[in-house]
């Protein structure tokens, strides 16, 4: 078991034939990952890395029954790209690109949501199951199989926190990078129950930042409903406010969004909350040796 | 991106939002110039910088003579002025606002910001005018009404009359002038992709007619390249020199208080990072997340513009590889210790893909001030110790 993507999941590629979309989609598909075709328009027809190419979502859906795609389209188009897919019936829209502006994600994200297309990212690593199904850019060899659900806003944690969590002798189920934009697919809220559903899941890392309340509201849903162990880390404690750091959400305004609030509100929930990132491989241990 | 009073009030009137008139001086022969064009017998001279609380630091001042104008300017071009908003050092003022005086009864506030919850825009209003938003959103949330606009429908009628009915407002026409201040406030918002607007105080005159006296705008530095028109508006003089030095090499550089500097990839690592060594007893100086292309050029840009920092006693390199390799990342760091002296001891994390070859071709280097750490902890630990020892 995993959540949302295993090794039979149907995936296609929108931007398939860019630098981008050519790099990555052949680490997946070495990976392992069902890379059934991909879509650039003007290029229908063709094959690129042995897997047919489509003109439109709409012809890939209909010829090879995808339900997820992956998106690197440049910047100003990912709102486009969200939306075709989700027109053309996907289930699940995973973007990677990085900089789509904040008022085309909204209303790609409220188009999605209307026609029941799950979206991860944008600006994230991506979703992988481990040794079944990566969708992403992450390095597929961090993860080890094993039973820590995790969920990250940033890229690199991900990779840290997997990292460190398999050199402790555990392993990933799935991994999700949700990204650090101020408006996201998937978000803690949507991700934990899939994770507390799943059987394979025994615990559950979440590794946050500065900016918003996605991690005060994971506080008060894990309060009510999570039976498993959660690790967490918020990034950004020593972070000055009024400052973007690197990611578009990640700031402090008007004193909402700190580390200090987050990380209190986790604890309260019973969450086990570590200062480091360098804690979190022993934080899991501690929990799942409990 | 954010932009001076000046250009924000040239974006409302370009969009029907009522402002006193006003022309931008960079010298007080202009200054004088500008009120004289103005015309009337009283005017504001005020400060242009990005930054709020000018009026509190001594940086907006009434005139009541066209004297008194060139005085003023004279004062506030180029003096040094510290708000709540700028720190202890200030701004330089490189130009004044000349605006006319306007004949205020009420004050109040009227903003626009992405509700990040409800992940559409909300129109922020009190009677609560003049003073710090964020305190009256600290101390009283109920005088400040949160209306949420979803793009999808637009501003209607009934957004309007929500503004109008909870700040108070009884007379028809003044309803009417109101809500039709919002709705192209709102527009403007949208068309610009806007991050923020700001309009405080936004001041009913006794006349009854709604102004903007003051306007503040902030914009999606990712959407900026549909609006060359405000890319133009750009000051860079209000942006710091190494911050923008690092973007152009594609670095994203935030500088801090503390010894130890930092070079990381990702950002999330990147405050992870800084919170490790805060955690370990240290003091980060800076952000930087070299990105996901770091090669031997951005690694020397980066070790230059941390080692600007005279308080810099150690640099904590901290990477982990995934589809960036680390050997070339050992590689970067040994050009770049060609190309910059680096003059305190680099500790240096490498771990991920190919991190023993990284690990092995700095040992075999032989550079003396470079330490290798095994992780994230053992990194900030040895960071720690050497500022420490410095």
């Amino acid at each position: 078991m995993s959540i949302l993507v295993n090794k039979d999941t149907k995936v296609i590629v929108q931007g398939f034939t860019g630098k981008e979309g050519t790099f990555h989609s052949e680490q997946c598909i070495a990976y392992g990952t069902n890379i059934v075709g991909g879509v650039t328009p003007n290029k229908g027809g063709q094959e690129h890395l042995g897997k047919p190419v489509f003109n439109t979502v709409q012809c890939a859906v209909n010829a090879t029954d995808a339900t997820v795609s992956m998106i690197f389209v440049p910047p100003v188009f990912v709102a486009d790209a969200v939306m075709e897919a989700a027109e053309a019936g996907i289930k699940l829209a995973v973007i990677i690109t990085e900089g789509a502006p904040v008022r085309d994600m909204q209303a790609a994200k409220a188009y999605a949501v209307k026609h029941g297309m799950m979206t991860i990212g944008p600006n994230c690593p991506g979703i992988i199951t481990a040794e079944e199904c990566k969708i992403g850019i992450m390095p597929g060899n961090i993860f080890k199989k094993g039973n820590v659900g995790l969920i990250s806003k940033s890229g690199t944690l991900t990779y840290e926190g997997a990292n460190q969590v398999c050199k402790e002798g555990f392993g990933i189920s799935t991994a999700v990078g949700i990204g650090g934009d101020p408006i996201i697919g998937l978000s803690y809220k949507q991700l934990l129950p899939m994770f507390e559903a799943d059987s394979e899941t025994e615990a559950i890392v979440m590794i946050g930042e500065i900016g918003g309340d996605l991690e005060i509201q994971a506080a008060a849903y894990i309060k009510e409903n999570i039976t498993k162990p959660v690790v967490a880390f918020i990034a950004g404690q020593t972070a000055p406010a009024g400052k973007r750091m690197g990611h578009a959400g990640a700031i402090v305004s008007g004193g909402a969004g700190t580390a200090a609030e987050k990380m209190a509100a986790l604890e309260a929930a019973g969450v086990k909350v570590v200062v480091s990132p360098a804690e979190i491989g022993k934080a899991v241990k501690e929990v799942l040796t409990k | 991106m954010n932009i001076h009073e000046y250009q924000a009030k040239q974006i409302f009137a370009k969009y029907g939002v009522p402002t006193p008139r006003g022309i931008v001086a960079n010298t007080p022969a202009q200054a004088v110039a500008n009120a004289h064009e103005l015309g009337g017998n009283i005017w504001v001279v005020k400060a242009q910088i990005h930054a709020g609380g000018r009026g509190l630091g001594g940086g907006v001042k009434i005139a009541k003579s066209v004297t008194e104008v060139e005085e003023l300017a004279s004062e506030i071009l180029h003096m040094q002025l510290v708000t709540h908003q700028t720190g202890p050092e200030g701004k330089t003022v490189n130009k004044v606002y000349i605006e006319e005086g306007a004949d205020i009864q009420d004050e109040l506030y009227l903003g626009i910001v992405l509700d990040r919850a409800r992940e559409m825009p909300v129109i922020m209003a009190s009677n609560e005018g003049g003073m710090e938003i964020e305190k009256v959103a600290e101390n009283t949330p109920e005088k400040i009404i949160k209306v949420p606009v979803d793009p999808a429908i637009g501003f209607h009628s009934f957004h309007g009359r929500r503004l109008v009915f909870e700040l108070g407002i009884t007379d028809k026409n003044e309803q009417r002038k109101f809500i039709d201040f919002a709705k192209k406030l709102y527009n403007l918002y949208m068309e610009n992709d806007a991050e923020l607007i700001e309009i405080n105080p936004l001041i009913k005159t006794k006349a009854g007619d709604f102004l903007a006296l003051d306007g503040k705008m902030g914009f999606d530095d990712s959407a900026l390249a549909r609006h060359p028109d405000i890319e133009d508006m750009r000051d860079i003089s209000e942006e710091d020199a190494d911050e923008r030095e690092a973007s152009q090499y594609g670095l994203s550089y935030i500088s801090l208080d503390g010894e130890i500097g930092c070079m990381v990839n990702g950002a999330g690592l990147a405050m992870g990072t800084m919170d490790t060594i805060n955690y370990m007893g240290g003091t980060p100086a800076n952000f930087l997340d070299v990105g996901g292309k770091a090669n031997a050029e951005t690694v020397a840009k980066g070790f230059e513009i941390i080692l600007k920092n005279p308080k810099v006693k150690a640099i904590f390199v901290n990477i982990f590889g995934g589809i960036v390799r680390c050997d070339r990342i050992a590689n970067g760091i040994l050009e770049a210790t060609k190309m910059v002296d680096v003059r305190v001891p680099i500790i240096v994390r490498l771990d991920g893909t190919n991190a023993p070859e990284a690990a092995e071709i700095l040992k075999n280097a032989g550079i003396n001030n470079v330490i290798s750490a095994t992780d994230l902890g053992d990194g900030a630990k040895k960071a720690v110790e050497a500022a420490a020892a410095q």
